[in-house]
């Protein structure tokens, strides 16, 4: 039978191919909870047997990636009143065939890069899958939201390669980690605010624009 | 060619029609209405059959074909799943591509017989039944690709049979996700709701149901008759996917096959009920999406 932490894995992937398709913002800042929510249960599954380490680790990824970051996206798209819908530069089918091309990819290249004391097989493929996804969706939608999505799916994606490393990696490192995640978050967010108060829209291409 | 592949065919070929009778009641059911019943499809066969048949000035031989062409090649389609669990009538190495291209013969003279008529409506619809066709077809073979790679076998019969059920304990994320994939092409293939509407009856929305619009009497029937058993077929494919009957014996896989189609109509049915149709130039992402999962359950299975 499949361990319980290759299920999760396995969601993990598909909440990124749902943010690849989905046509509202909503969907997207709801994908990347749920995303983070099953990274948080990651450590646990992965690492039976409660250490102090893995749970600190489980806890603040749920409360930074699956109730705080959400909850001040969310409140951030309130307060601009931007339109609900995502305007990609490239469209949804295409971004979706990019998205499998990346999977294919990811598991084609992670058996050659051998990791000492990795605990499944899917750690490494899936984690460069979400990386590249987390590029994709950071380049090819133009609102400045959707490009905080594509950050987080993103760093989501170093954090699950970070999971197959944990034993070495100091608790305080992943604290920081996790902190630097939030600040960004939140400097986005204003920036977002503030991109929104000065041309009525989020299309991050109008930066480009100069004006007084 | 065994006594109970025979009967579990006559068996199902014989409750196909009451498989979208079982979705539209759900339907009806889950948004408080009482709907009609269950049997009703067979009611319009019997009077379909009983009617005289009119063909338009414009039409040729093709039109007059189309609706036996339909109804023999899904038959035909019938023919090669493993309707009891175990055996199919025929079974070849490489059927499932017999499987694919038969039920796209159908389609394919079902589109002629459209364009034949030289109504433009109808032509609109065999535009974009060929178009969600292309995009259904690759999730199809895609799916089977998966199961290809997780039984050995290049058989519907072996693939669909014994193997499988062997085959779940070690490929059950990638199943899981091909069956995930197989129910999105379902809905696809048999016209149902986030890709066509069944109920919907004005020509600029239809897609399956403007096609046969000339179509009368015992013709109709048969096209009819034809949509509920491929209906059935894929609601098979499914079924044996999700549920591996082969250790059972030929009635309680029978009955088992029976239950399950019923609870893929079911299925449909609430699908109907909690969502709308998709606009037409999304449905095309709806079915990569599906070929992205079985996708990934076939790099799951490279792995």
């Amino acid at each position: 039978m499949q361990p319980f932490h290759e299920l999760l894995l396995l969601l993990v992937v598909l909440t990124n191919f749902w943010v690849l398709g989905t046509t509202r913002l909503s969907a997207t800042i709801r994908a990347t909870a749920i995303q983070g929510a099953l990274l948080a249960g990651l450590p646990l599954a992965l690492y039976p047997g409660f250490s102090l380490h893995i749970l600190a680790l489980s806890t603040g990824t749920l409360v930074v990636k699956a109730l705080v970051i959400p909850y001040f996206l969310t409140r951030a798209i309130r307060e601009a009143a931007v339109r609900r819908e995502i305007e990609p530069l490239i469209g949804f089918t295409p971004s979706m065939l990019l998205g499998a091309a990346a999977v294919a990819l990811a598991f084609s290249i992670a058996p050659r890069l051998q990791l000492p004391g990795v605990r499944s097989d899917m750690l490494v493929p899936v984690a460069l899958a979400t990386v590249v996804i987390g590029l994709i969706v950071l380049t090819t939608r133009s609102k400045a939201v959707t490009q905080v999505v594509g950050y987080l799916i993103l760093e989501n994606g170093i954090y699950v390669f970070g999971l197959s490393q944990v034993e070495r990696v100091p608790f305080l490192v992943e604290l920081g980690v996790l902190l630097d995640i939030f600040v960004g978050v939140f400097v986005m967010g204003i920036v977002v605010f503030h991109i929104n108060r000065e041309f009525d829209s989020l299309d991050s291409a109008r930066l480009t624009e100069l004006r007084d | 060619m065994s006594l109970s592949a025979w009967l579990s065919l006559l068996v199902v070929m014989a409750v196909a029609p009451a498989l979208p009778g079982i979705a539209n009641r759900t339907k009806s059911a889950l948004t408080g209405r009482r709907g009609a019943p269950v049997l009703q499809l067979y009611a319009d066969l019997a009077k379909l059959w009983r009617k005289g048949v009119v063909y338009s000035l414009t039409t040729t031989a093709i039109f007059r074909i189309a609706p036996v062409v339909v109804a023999a090649t899904t038959l035909l389609a019938a023919s090669l799943l493993p309707l009891d669990g175990r055996s199919a009538l025929l079974a070849f190495p490489g059927d499932l591509v017999a499987f694919a291209g038969l039920l796209g013969l159908g389609r394919f003279f079902l589109v002629l017989a459209a364009l034949d008529t030289g109504s433009s409506f109808e032509g609109m619809g065999a535009s974009r039944e060929v178009t969600v066709a292309t995009f259904a077809e690759p999730a199809l073979f895609l799916c089977f690709t998966v199961l290809v790679l997780a039984t050995g076998e290049l058989r519907l019969a072996g693939m669909l049979g014994q193997p499988l059920a062997l085959a779940w304990p070690a490929a059950a994320p990638s199943l899981v996700l091909a069956a995930a994939s197989l129910f999105i092409v379902t809905l696809a293939e048999t016209c149902r709701v986030p890709v066509d509407d069944p109920l919907t009856h004005l020509e600029l929305t239809m897609i399956h149901e403007v096609m046969v619009l000339d179509h009368s009497g015992p013709d109709l029937a048969l096209i009819l008759y034809a949509g509920a058993l491929k209906m059935a077929l894929f609601g098979s494919v499914l079924v044996s996917v999700i549920i591996p009957r082969a250790d059972l014996a030929p009635a309680a896989a029978l009955a088992a096959l029976i239950a399950g189609l019923a609870g893929v109509a079911v299925a449909i049915g609430a699908v109907e009920s909690v969502m709308a149709r998709v606009r037409m130039n999304r449905v095309p992402q709806l079915l990569v999406a599906a070929s992205a999962l079985a996708g990934f359950g076939l790099i799951l299975q490279l792995r």
